[in-house]
């Protein structure tokens, strides 16, 4: 029952191959491709639409009022509202914009978004794509999303266009190596690059109780605290909102965007917030398996999924918390504590694996994290940079 | 029907072809370093088709060439925007053909 | 390994090749540039090589053609046309690609089937690395240093 439970969408689609037994093999190949990319479309549009009304509510309830309530019971069809809006809104394309690129730019980043998304283990058995190099494919296909929001930018001819742009490609660089380097320890640990390899060496639980995830360890934690940063970072979300900040630059790069165009760029950035997060739960927090082993009869998919709420909460606790960052704060703070921080743990990690991977060799990588931690912060220490603040007046 | 290593070898000579093309007839600096990428890329191509049509040797040598090319390439084009981005401080202007003076 | 997947890809590559050394605007054949390099990275997974097919997607769309867009923006003042176009490259072009194609058809050695696949795992990769291939490597790590402090020191503002 709970091996039926757990293959359930598994079952479901060798049963649905099945009917088209007869066909050649590259007919069942791409049926089988077909099915797995209008799942994962099905799964994470509805995701999206959900996503969209509760991060309002949950902000509303951070900020002391309802939130969006008035669309079907508890103002859950709030989402078809919006499309339907979306949709018959005009689509306005400035008249000097290049329209061709203005055209493509949403296009290209959403299909980013949607690809990273095909490489994430959801379950025992549920890997939409599955690649040798899958880790590799994510960073691959999200690098693209520079090159679309540079289009977005140079595309619509506006300077705040442009000058959004240029800031949300300078802030994705600088936080994109500490994202890459974060990974680095995992990889080099499970010595794979492919998702499914890394969850399953995540399995099992140490004195029985605490599950082997990598973030229990303290290089893993270290670099479980960096990835969610750069991860905020990569998806453009408060409190590093500096590419789009409304009161600055009206909307950055999607400031000439309307109608359905904006949509897409909106969809586009909650998709690569879930497939930042559900990079995170693989490489981290155990993918699919059970916080504690008498759990164990819960379906795979439903841990991961409730990993990935739990992340996803707190991307909109840190939005509705934190007012937004200045952008010099934000590349000092990539360059002089992000980095060293992820080299620290690549060195952890290493330490971690030479000392036996047993206690001594979590005490030994905590000392090493911990030593370059203060260090940093001794050293990046502005507190006594700051003197009364003097006032001066027009005269 | 498989395709030949002649239909690789063949697509990879008109990228090549084409990369002469934008290196020896365009004026701007960024696009005859687009032409020799391509070029680059061309061999690039050569490299794994021979490696994937040969005798299949214990050590992928055709895969490893690529790598290591693709990594010298990005270096090369670090060297070589910046050296355009300091022709341009300089000369104002970044049309090869205007860049006909030793003195600095 | 179908020819057509292979003669698509094949068209695609091509043409965006083309656009990008002939385009009028620098923009556009910066993005075209993009394309063609997508199109080598389809032909690289075609061959079997995934791993050398995702490494040129991450450097050439992530980095190369992020940084030639910020050089376009940079030197700003020519960005809008780049009319001049020599002539006599072409007459080298088509004649070089003549030459190719004349000695590639009159090889006969190369109208080989692919033998059966042997999939090329990262792991693989890896091993080879460090083992045959650590020198190299080593080398590449210190060219790419130099050649980002040799791109730093020729950026940097001259100080009067």
């Amino acid at each position: 029952m709970t091996d039926f439970l757990d293959q359930l969408f598994v079952r479901a689609k060798e049963w649905l191959l099945s009917l088209l037994a007869g066909f050649p093999d590259w007919v069942l190949q791409i049926a089988s491709s077909l099915i797995n990319i209008f799942t994962l479309l099905g799964v994470f549009l509805t995701l999206f639409a959900l996503m969209s009304v509760l991060e309002r509510k949950i902000l509303g309830r951070i900020q002391n009022r309802y939130g969006p309530n008035r669309v079907g019971p508890f103002g859950l069809l709030q989402p078809v509202a919006d499309g339907i809006k979306m949709l018959i809104k005009e689509d306005i394309v400035p008249a000097r914009a290049d329209k061709v690129v203005h055209f493509l730019a949403p296009i290209l980043i959403a299909a980013g978004a949607i690809l990273a998304l095909g490489v994430i283990p959801y379950g025992r058995n549920m890997t939409p794509f599955s690649i040798d190099g899958g880790v590799l494919f994510f960073f691959a296909v999200g690098s693209t999303t520079e090159l679309a929001v540079f289009m977005a930018g140079w595309g619509s001819n506006n300077k705040f266009s442009m000058l959004g742009a240029m800031r949300a490609i300078a802030q994705m660089i600088s936080y994109e190596l500490p994202l890459l380097i974060t990974v680095l320890p995992v990889v080099m640990v499970v010595s794979s690059l492919t998702p499914d390899a890394i969850v399953s060496a995540q399995g099992g639980y140490t004195f029985g109780v605490v599950p082997r995830w990598f973030v229990f360890t303290p290089w893993g934690f270290a670099a479980f605290i960096l990835f969610f940063v750069s991860g905020l970072v990569e998806s453009n979300r408060t409190p590093f909102d500096v590419p789009e900040g409304e009161s600055e630059i009206v909307a950055g790069h999607m400031t000439e965007y309307s109608g359905f165009k904006y949509a897409t760029f909106f969809l586009a950035e909650y998709l690569g917030m879930f497939a930042v997060s559900g990079l995170a739960v693989t490489l981290f927090l155990g993918g699919w398996h059970a916080p504690f082993s008498f759990f164990e009869f819960v379906p795979s998919y439903f841990w991961f999924f409730m990993k990935l709420s739990i992340l996803l909460f707190v991307y909109v606790w840190v939005r509705g918390t934190l007012p937004r960052t200045r952008a010099d704060q934000m590349m000092n703070f990539a360059w002089k504590f992000m980095l060293p921080m992820a080299f620290t743990c690549v060195v952890a990690a290493a330490v971690w694996h030479y000392t036996g991977r047993g206690l001594r060799g979590w005490l030994w990588s905590l000392v090493v994290v911990a030593i370059v931690y203060v260090t940093l912060s001794i050293l990046l220490d502005t507190r006594r940079k700051f003197a009364p603040r003097v006032y001066r007046f027009a005269e | 029907m498989t395709p030949t290593l002649q239909i690789f070898l063949i697509i990879s000579a008109a990228l090549f072809a084409i990369g002469l093309l934008a290196a020896l007839s365009r004026h701007h600096a960024i696009f005859i370093l687009i032409g020799i990428e391509m070029m680059l890329a061309a061999a690039n191509l050569n490299f794994i088709a021979f490696w994937r049509f040969g005798p299949q040797a214990p050590q992928p040598v055709g895969v490893m060439i690529a790598i290591f090319s693709i990594a010298i390439a990005a270096a090369e084009w670090t060297v070589g925007l910046a050296m355009v981005i300091a022709v341009y401080r300089h000369f104002r202007t970044t049309n090869v053909d205007q860049l006909n003076q030793l003195k600095g | 390994m179908s020819i057509i997947a292979c003669i698509l890809v094949a068209i695609f590559t091509l043409a965006a090749a083309l656009a990008a050394a002939t385009l009028q605007k620098l923009m556009h054949a910066a993005l075209c540039f993009a394309a063609t390099f997508i199109g080598i990275a389809a032909f690289f997974f075609l061959l079997g090589a995934e791993f050398v097919g995702l490494v040129q997607v991450f450097v050439y769309i992530g980095a190369v053609a992020v940084l030639i867009v910020f050089t376009i923006l940079l030197t700003r003042r020519d960005v809008d046309r780049d009319r001049g176009f020599k002539w006599s490259g072409v007459i080298v072009a088509t004649a070089v690609f003549g030459g190719l194609i004349w000695a590639i058809l009159n090889t006969h050695p190369l109208l080989i089937a692919p033998p059966p696949v042997q999939p090329l795992t990262v792991k693989q990769i890896g091993n080879a690395l460090m083992t045959n291939y650590v020198w190299p490597l080593l080398c590449v790590g210190v060219l790419l240093t130099a050649a980002l402090i040799g791109s730093l020191i020729l950026v940097m503002e001259e100080k009067r």
